[in-house]
């Protein structure tokens, strides 16, 4: 991966506006606390809560950079992927075969939507198969909750949720979390080392590009889509595992995916580092500003802080920081 | 060129249907034997890529199907095969307008060529050889992106990658398309020398007949889907219609009116 | 042979440039309209005209402009809904600041404080393209959304939260809004404005706006080569469309609805909008028409069908399965018609064209 110069202006200045902004606010505003400990702590913190979103944007990511298709299932696959392990562990299965059988799922998942959905719009618009994914997220939200019901459930995987205190007991961060950021480090190489090296990745790459050209050479689409398909399930898996076992297995996972389009955007849609990238940068900036700005402007700014965030990314990087640049040409 | 034994790729009156609806071709045959370089000529929207695309099974993705009639390949029905298994087979497109993988670098679009390969790296060393051996241009620039690269090394690196499969027949459309005359020249030059060295059969939809007939065994002309014509390269080359009305040359110099009015009955006859 | 062009003389340019060059056409739009306007409300029960008609004509007038920025020019919106609260919201407000106002002045001046917004957040499409687009477009759903619930100056600070739409007439003593106006009365005017703007629509993207905005859909570099003013053309339609959004809101404010409340203009709402123009067609005007419809009576029908099988289902499940069969027929209809309703509807007259001959 090759990092331009105007990428790391564009961090650093935006590192120097998450401090500066904060400490500013402390000092005008008699409302808003502020010293360095604890402007660390709600940074970590937000980090961390960051690669959350992350997990999820790598799902969209690979699909996308893969076949082109804006999936906007993923919060859809991630819901169901918990339900079925937290269904399948209920029926009394183990955790270690409840998670494998739901892998089986999620490979049947992706056989289905390759032969029942994509393989019938090959060629067709990006528009159309991002709506035929939003039609897949309904079919998914609704067929989930048909099979395993609608109440929170809850899902333990056993790592412990009590705070940690670090840097002689000043700054306290989660466990859970940090454990959250080392698999999702883990995933990040592990991807990245996929579709760069290997020839499943180059031709899941190409056929992002071109379908037909990639059809042309003889990839089978099929093939592939059912892989990426499979692999943004796996993903899909470990993110409702993590998200799970934190806020509880329930139709909210869905719209979590909500939150992971800022992440993508900011980071481009088609780079896995970027995805982590671009949640770290979310998740810190949504934290400082819901702490060290919201109190002055009226609070519920969650909603909206990282869609603008992300926006005024954009405007200095129309492909995302790290995304494939656009190449157009008449 | 051998016409006794059977032809490597023949093509049985097939019709062609876009969307349901459009009528595109209607009632095309042809041959391509074995080891040959044959020309499919034609005016825009004749039908030239829309028979290239049901051979080798790329209609589909377009709402196009043959509906009648049917295309052998080594005396296989292959018309409702998948583009993947007949790049199996050995058959493999090279689409009109280049199509290269425009993120993906010269060399990293060359190796998904080699996508359906067997025998492992070794092989697809040996034929990336081949391939830079051919066109030079592509080594230079093995590490550029693809979208960054001129149109006529896209057209080699096109070229090149239906190359990496190990093809025994490659059915081209429009390699000049856009590309400087000299740069064409030296495209179909590697076309003959593929043809000889490699044994590779080509058939080739072409706008430029002057430079497709000078190079190809026997051409075919299609309008409006169906063939109105077709015969040696050579003797085309010389038939007074053809040179008339697809070369602009004629014996007169101008515009022969009676020349005009021949070709119109001959086409009335044969539609 | 039924449907065709031949036959039909044009002597004039006016001819020529009618909007319905064929019979056919003209005597079935003039049926539409005498079915809308004497047929529907002469016999339509309260259900119908409250229930269906009122949602199908205010949600096709926000396809129809989101097919305009969408669909004519390319540029893939997910902010419906926000542009659609602005409009309701500024109708609230000018009606309770000048009480006089006339109830055309403050629908059509809510169109426009629209059109100023979308502008606004129109601006940075000229450098953000495509998907990246249609999230960053989801900054203006939230934010405005998010705005209005915030800050009591939209809403005269009512204490409750929830502000009803003050009730206002048309020719001096006809209620259209609140509690007094009847439905027959909202439907005419809902469908008197619906008509118009779609009127408006047709003829402007048949124009040489229209044009350009296609050109821009169909690749916009080219377009700014021939000297298509990227940002201005791109604005226009962020403009127009808002401004369809925007009447729309204050619409399903002031005359469905009854009360302006944000919530009825969320995520939700953009995503139906997009389903609407999606499965009707897009760049088609007709399409806004059918894909609304469609998208009205799915639900509806859905929801009715267990009992009308006769089935007994426990309603949350029903609502789950709802879902599913949404989501199922969605897809389905992308696969058998990726072109949407519009698309078929032609494909339908080419076959009549060409009937009895298959080809
Ligand atoms: N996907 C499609 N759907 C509908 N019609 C099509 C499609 N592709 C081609 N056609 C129609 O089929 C006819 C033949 O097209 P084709 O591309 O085969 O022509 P061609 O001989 O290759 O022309 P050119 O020399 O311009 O490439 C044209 O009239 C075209 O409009
Ligand atoms: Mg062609």
């Amino acid at each position: 991966m090759r990092i331009e110069r105007d990428i790391i202006y564009i961090i650093l200045a935006f590192i120097v506006l998450m401090v500066v902004v904060p400490w500013t606010a402390g000092q005008l505003s008699d409302q808003i606390f502020f010293n360095w400990p604890f402007f660390f702590e709600v940074a970590i913190g937000g980090l961390l809560s960051g690669v959350m979103y992350s997990l999820i944007a790598l799902g969209f990511v690979l699909i996308f950079k893969a076949s082109g298709v804006f999936n906007f299932s993923q919060g859809a696959i991630v819901l169901f992927a918990a339900l079925t392990l937290v269904g399948l562990h209920g029926l009394g299965l183990p955790m270690w075969l409840a998670i494998v059988a739901t892998m089986g799922v999620m490979f049947l998942l992706a056989v289905s939507i390759e032969r029942l959905v994509l393989s019938k719009l090959v060629n067709q618009e990006p528009i159309i198969l991002f709506m035929a994914t939003i039609g897949i997220a309904y079919f998914l939200d609704g067929f989930g909750q048909t099979l395993w019901g609608s109440e929170v459930k809850v899902l333990s995987l056993g790592i412990s949720e009590a705070p940690g205190f670090y840097f002689d007991g000043q700054i306290l961060i989660n466990d859970f979390d940090l454990f959250a950021a080392g698999i999702a480090a883990v995933m990040v190489v592990g991807l990245s080392i996929f579709f760069q090296y290997t020839r499943i990745g180059r031709a899941l790459r190409a056929v992002a590009d071109d379908h037909q050209a990639a059809l042309s050479v003889g990839i089978p689409l099929k093939h592939i889509w059912i892989i990426v398909w499979t692999v943004a399930g796996l993903v899909g898996l470990v993110a409702g595992m993590m998200w799970g076992s934190k806020m509880g297995v329930q139709f909210a996972l869905s719209l979590i995916a909500l939150k992971a389009l800022p992440v993508l955007i900011l980071g481009g849609f088609t780079s896995v580092p970027g995805a982590i990238i671009g949640g770290l940068i979310i998740g810190a900036g949504e934290k400082l500003a819901e702490v060290f700005l919201a109190p002055m402007i009226g609070g519920g700014i969650e909603e909206w802080f990282a869609y603008m965030l992300a926006l005024l990314f954009l405007v200095f990087r129309p492909q995302g920081l790290f995304g494939e640049k656009i190449i157009e040409r008449v | 060129m051998s016409n006794q034994d059977t032809p490597l790729l023949q093509i049985n009156n097939i019709e062609v249907i876009y969307d349901h609806v459009i009528l595109v071709l209607k009632g095309v045959s042809l041959n391509v034997p074995k080891g040959s370089i044959i020309a499919l000529l034609g005016a825009n929207g004749a039908g030239k890529s829309t028979t290239l695309k049901s051979i080798s099974g790329l209609l589909g993705a377009e709402r196009g199907v043959v509906t009648k009639g049917n295309i052998l390949y080594k005396d296989q029905q292959v018309e409702s095969q998948s583009p993947a298994d007949l790049v199996d087979h050995g058959v493999i497109q090279v689409m009109e307008g280049r199509h290269c993988f425009e993120h993906l670098t010269i060399e990293e679009n060359l190796l998904t060529g080699a996508y359906t390969l067997s025998g492992g790296r070794k092989a697809v060393a040996k034929n990336l050889e081949m391939v830079y051996q051919y066109f030079p241009r592509l080594a230079e620039r093995r590490k550029s992106q693809a979208g960054y690269t001129s149109g006529g090394e896209q057209q080699m690196c096109a070229v090149g990658r239906a190359l990496m499969s190990n093809p025994e027949m490659i059915l081209l459309d429009e390699p000049s398309m856009g590309l400087a005359p000299q740069l064409v020249e030296d495209i179909f030059e590697i076309i003959k020398q593929l043809n000889e060295q490699e044994g590779v059969t080509f058939l080739l939809a072409e706008q430029n007949t002057n430079i497709a007939l000078r190079y190809s065994d026997f051409g075919y002309i299609m309008e409006n889907g169906r063939i109105v014509m077709e015969g040696l390269a050579s003797e085309l080359a010389e038939n007074e219609d053809v040179k008339e009305f697809y070369l602009g040359i004629s014996k007169e110099g101008k515009k022969n009116f009676r020349n005009v009015k021949n070709y119109r009955r001959r086409k009335r006859w044969l539609t | 042979m039924i449907y065709r062009e031949a036959g039909v003389y044009k002597t004039t340019y006016r001819a020529d440039h009618a909007i319905f060059t064929i019979p056919q056409d003209r005597w079935s739009m003039i049926g539409i309209f005498a079915i809308a306007f004497l047929l529907i409300p002469a016999v339509g029960s309260e259900y119908w005209l409250g229930a269906i008609m009122l949602p199908f004509l205010i949600l096709a007038l926000a396809a129809l402009g989101l097919n305009i920025l969408t669909g004519y020019c390319g540029q893939l919106s997910l902010g419906t809904g926000g542009f659609m609260a602005t409009g309701a919201f500024s109708a609230y407000k000018l009606a309770t600041s000048f009480p006089d106002m006339h109830i055309v002045l403050v629908i059509f001046g809510a169109g426009l404080i629209a059109a100023a917004v979308g502008i606004l957040f129109g601006i940075p499409s000229l450098r953000i393209k495509g998907f990246y687009l249609a999230v960053a477009t989801l900054a203006s759903q939230f934010f405005l959304i998010w705005m209005f619930d915030k800050f009591g100056w939209f809403t005269n600070y009512s204490a409750s939260g929830v502000i009803s739409a003050p009730p206002m007439t048309i020719f001096g003593d006809v209620f259209i809004t609140g509690p007094e106006a009847s439905l027959v009365a909202k439907y005419m005017f809902t469908l008197s404005v619906v008509v118009l703007l779609a009127l408006v629509a047709k003829n402007l993207v048949r124009s040489n706006i229209g044009r350009e905005w296609r050109a821009v859909r169909d690749m916009d570099i080219a377009a700014e080569i021939i000297g298509i003013p990227m940002l201005r053309t791109k604005l226009k339609a962020f403009a127009v469309s808002s401004f369809f959004c925007g009447v729309a809101g204050a619409l399903w404010a002031f005359l469905y609805t009854g009360s302006v409340e944000p919530l009825a203009f969320d995520v939700n709402r953009s995503f139906q909008v997009l389903f609407m123009i999606i499965i009707g067609g897009l760049g088609s005007i007709m399409g806004a028409f059918l894909g609304a419809a469609f998208i009205i009576l799915l639900p509806i029908l859905l929801n009715n069908l267990p009992t009308m099988l006769g089935l007994n289902i426990r309603t949350d499940m029903i609502s789950h399965m709802e879902y599913m069969i949404f989501g199922a027929l969605i897809v389905f209809f992308l696969i058998v018609e990726p072109h949407g309703l519009a698309r078929l509807w032609s494909l339908l007259k080419e076959k009549l064209r060409l009937w009895p001959f298959p080809h």
